[in-house]
């Protein structure tokens, strides 16, 4: 990347993009929306599940907000900073949020789940003690059809808390 | 019996896979790199109904990076079923992975794998078929009439009953003792109809196909039931059972749709190819040529005497299966089986079941599978016959349904492909349920108050109360298989299929109470048709209670094989000894860790691996019982209905996770309420899917769902592993009927057609004025 032309060879466009964190040169296709370029370069928890913009699957988060990957140009994300679920945490070290959906048995199939905790991500980063309504609007982009959402707004409730509790430790 | 001692059962413990699944590690069938992995695409049918006059697959084949092209004549013709049931499978042989004639828009044409989409999609635009476009009929009725098109017009398919009349399945069953409806005081008729409905499990269809290095077939596949997958792949394509092995990953929903096998044509692909090809439905396929729920039109009628006694029952269920007839028998079965037992009916029963094909997407297994069509007639009439003696409908019902001890000779009647089996409840909590129901939803207190309401905004409240079964008796079979590590942990290999419900948690919790450790000193792998045993697969509510069943019964082998060793170690009889917390235990308190048991067995005496393995099925089907509250707000001037509160509780036996109970019912109830509000598969006049989409057809979000609650209420079941029955399916089927009842008690309206959209809801309040 030059001047913040980005340059194409192969029939690819190089773009610079930081992945959670971490400076990335990927080649995308020309046309390619983000949730393939990041499932094609390895980031498999953005899943597909409508690829129209509907279900939410493929939430992550752009330049600090929530965008769906099935409808932003890969070559949109250039010079710019994508969190997706691997950024958040891992087994070994889960992010508030993760523990809480787990805890909280609101992973069923899990399918719509990444996209669902980097939404609540984005809203706890904004509205750190939300409503319930609050949590149901921001989440209501993400289509679940295993559990009802009960489960979800409570895991997004009890999140709050311990974020709310980390940040005064801290 | 009940719960109270239990360590690990009954106990909330993580769900095993949640939190990899919470950090978006690599589980789902299309979570892995597959070096040349090829793309595969379908060529759809455009018309309702067609003969394939020719085909030319020249143009295609010539696209730069397509590697096989398939029609009907590349492939064997062998009529089989894709529903995923067991062997004989009781839905008729109708499909062919490819055949010469298109059944609707939507069917197989063709397919072609390619180095990439682009390729892939060019080439299928590059094939030309020339059709013979035949008269399509898209109503069950007019397809059962005389001189209706015959969709099943081909002589080699096997088992339809009547294909000159499109009857994929019929069943006609009666009770006779005395007069029709001679004892009735009053008598109802009506009909209550259910439309298209589509699962929408997240992730859509998706298979992966590719070879082993022993160039066996390997499918990496979205489905509930991997060995069914292996035994019809094999059948369709007459290859060798031997030579495939089918691996279920995480799986991203299935609610019964996943119940289909489909990998026929994808593994033909890549047999064509030479090369691992990926089929992924994208989600107007999915919606389109997946499967739906078989719409229904159940016409109820039935007899009730002033005292509250029901006479006589009458069920007369047509169901539309589409083009081809899976889970066709079944579903209709079901839809009077799991409904009709419900409430004592003193004189007469009828069931009278007919599964007609017509030129529309296919129906299939779908979460309630028949009892949700059969309920919201049932349910509703109930209430009507209720309200037409001046008893309220709580009453009614508990003077009626089905107690302790009883038994009804539906079941025995009714079964599924083969007769049924006799058998009475041997455990219940439906009155428990309905008095917290009451409690929760504050059923007399709202009575009152809504008794007297002016205006356009009304309120009722309505109750509906379900049941199902667990699992198919003498039919349904699971296999468990442990084996022990040397610091005391377990191998637990199951063929059941997670299909995100929890099950292998439950299962690991099953098998930790028995052998005295923590669920987490299990490690469950499931669903591999190389590596673990036989199960039929995650349908008809079976996974707790049949491969639960199996899991508790290879525990207690294993169990019986570690206090064989630590006999030895301890130099104790066995009769002394028990498991607790990780030990040996003997009753004078002396013990060894289940680790020395291990390492003795592995290493040092008589050595031999500590493993076992059970299967198990059942003679019975003991039903869940739920009871539903649903309190509604209508706005008689626009349609609208709101759910104001919604309050469901089920008697699952002892819930194995309460946790994860909760939410199979939370999801079943919403599901249902989604059906109820919104949800409506929507055709053209030529059979041609208008809104398969999620923008379209709309399946509930977060904001729009209304306030649900759930309560487990417990009690023990003989029959089940440690008390427990199921509750996967039955919260799916309340959401109708106790919405319907609960607009009645706002407006004094029925409700005979879902979803209660406003137009319909509207219209229903215009007639009846």
């Amino acid at each position: 990347m030059k001047n913040n032309i980005i340059e194409m060879t192969r029939g690819f466009f190089n773009i610079t993009v930081a992945v959670n964190g971490e400076k990335k040169e990927l080649a995308v296709r020309n046309g390619e929306f983000l949730l393939d370029a990041l499932r094609r370069h390895g980031w498999k928890g953005t899943k597909k599940g409508c690829d129209t913009g509907d279900c939410g699957s493929c939430a992550v988060i752009l330049n600090g907000k929530p965008v769906l990957g099935c409808l932003v140009p890969a070559v949109a994300a250039h010079d710019g900073a994508i969190t997706t679920i691997e950024g958040l945490g891992s087994v070994r070290e889960p992010h508030p949020l993760q523990a809480a959906f787990v805890e909280a048995g609101a992973v069923q199939c899990g399918f719509c789940i990444p996209g669902m905790i980097l939404s609540s991500k984005h809203l706890l980063d904004v509205t750190p003690n939300p409503t319930e309504a609050e949590i149901r609007k921001a989440l209501d982009g993400n289509l679940c059809r295993c559990t009802g959402y009960v489960q979800q707004v409570a895991a997004v409730k009890n999140a709050a808390k311990t974020l709310a509790g980390k940040g005064k430790r801290a | 019996m009940d719960a109270k001692n239990l360590k690990v059962v009954n106990k909330p413990v993580a769900k095993m896979d949640a939190m990899g699944l919470a950090c978006g590690e690599p589980a789902f069938t299309d979570d892995v790199e597959i070096k040349g992995l090829l793309c595969g695409k379908i060529l759809w049918s455009p018309h309702a109904h067609a003969r394939i006059k020719k085909i030319d697959t020249d143009a295609a084949l010539k696209v730069p990076g397509v590697k096989a092209v398939l029609t009907y004549k590349d492939l064997p013709r062998v009529p089989h079923t894709t529903a995923g049931q067991g062997y004989p499978e009781p839905s008729p042989y109708d499909t062919y992975t490819l055949d010469n004639k298109v059944r609707y828009v939507g069917d197989r044409v063709a397919a072609v794998a390619a180095e990439t989409q682009e390729a892939a999609q060019e080439a299928i635009s590059k094939i030309k078929v020339e059709y013979e476009l035949l008269p399509a009929v898209f109503d069950t009725f007019e397809a059962m009439k005389e001189g209706a098109p015959v969709i099943h017009d081909e002589e080699d398919s096997k088992n339809i009953p009547d294909a000159k009349h499109n009857i994929a399945a019929k069943f006609d069953f009666e009770v006779r003792n005395g007069d029709w409806f001679k004892e009735a005081d009053h008598v109802f008729e009506h009909s209550w109809k259910i439309p298209y409905l589509q699962h929408c499990a997240i992730e859509p269809h998706v298979t992966i196909a590719y070879f082993d290095n022993a160039g066996r077939l390997v499918l990496r596949t979205s489905t509930q039931v991997p060995f069914h997958v292996r035994r019809i792949v094999a059948q369709a394509l007459k290859i060798p059972v031997k030579n495939i092995r089918v691996i279920k990953p995480r799986i991203g929903g299935g609610f019964g749709s996943k119940q289909e096998v489909l990998e026929d044509i994808v593994a033909a692909l890549a047999l064509k190819a030479g090369r691992p090809v990926k089929l992924e439905y994208t989600r107007k396929e999915t919606f389109i040529s997946s499967r739906t729920r078989h719409p229904a039109t159940c016409r109820m009628k039935a007899g009730v005497k002033k005292d509250g006694t029901i006479t006589d029952a009458e069920m007369e269920i047509t169901l539309n299966t589409g083009a081809y007839g899976s889970h066709a028998l079944t579903v209709m079965m079901c839809s009077g089986s799991h409904t009709i037992p419900m409430y004592r009916v003193k004189n007469n029963i009828k069931f009278i079941g007919r599964s007609v094909y017509t030129n529309m997407p296919v129906a299939g297994a779908y979460r309630g599978y028949g009892a949700t069509q059969g309920f919201f007639a049932w349910e509703c009439l109930m209430d009507m016959m209720a309200a037409k003696i001046g008893m309220d409908p709580v009453v009614f019902r508990k003077m009626n349904y089905i107690k302790l001890g009883e038994g009804s000779p539906v079941f025995k009647a009714m079964g599924e492909g083969r007769e049924g089996v006799e058998q009475v409840i041997t455990s219940t909590g439906l009155f428990e349920a309905i008095q917290k129901g009451m409690d929760e939803i504050k059923w007399a207190e709202k009575k009152a108050k809504y008794a007297s309401q002016t205006g356009p905004i009304r309120r009722g409240v309505g109750v509906a109360c379900m049941m199902q079964g667990s699992g198919i008796p003498e039919v349904d079979m699971a296999c468990a298989t442990m084996k022990m590590n040397e610091d005391g942990s377990f191998n637990l290999l199951v063929g059941a299929a997670d299909l995100g419900t929890g099950s292998d948690t439950i299962l690991a919790q099953i098998a930790a109470e028995v052998l005295g450790i923590k669920a987490d000193d299990i490690v469950v792998t499931s669903s591999d048709t190389d590596i673990t045993p036989f199960d039929v697969g995650a349908y008809a509510s079976s996974t707790t209670f049949i491969s639960g069943g199996a899991v508790k019964k290879t525990a207690e082998k294993v169990r019986d094989m570690i206090i064989e060793v630590g006999a030895k170690i301890l130099d104790k009889k066995k009769e002394e000894l028990r498991l607790a917390d990780g030990k040996v235990v003997a009753a004078d308190g002396a013990s060894c860790p289940l680790s020395e048991v291990a390492n003795t067995s592995l290493y040092y005496y008589n050595q031999h691996q500590i493993t076992a393995s059970a299967s198990h099925f059942a003679h019975t089907s003991p039903p869940p019982f739920q009871a539903n509250f649903a309190e509604v707000e209508v706005d008689t001037e626009t349609g609208q209905i709101k759910i104001l509160d919604y309050v469901s509780c089920v008697d699952c036996g002892t819930a194995i996770n309460p946790q994860l109970a909760q939410g199979q019912n939370d999801g079943a109830v919403v599901n249902g309420i989604s059906h109820t509000l919104s949800e409506e598969m929507e055709f053209s006049s030529n059979g041609t899917p208008l809104n398969a989409s999620f923008r379209r057809y709309k399946i509930l979000s977060a904001a729009d769902t209304p306030p649900v609650r759930s309560f487990i209420i417990p009690t023990w079941e003989p029959a089940g592993p440690f008390g427990a029955k199921s509750v996967s399916e039955i919260g799916i089927n309340g959401p109708l009927p106790a919405v319907a009842n609960a607009v009645y008690s706002a407006t004094g309206v029925w409700l005979f057609e879902a979803p209660f959209t406003p137009d319909k809801v509207l219209k229903a309040i215009k007639k009846a004025r």
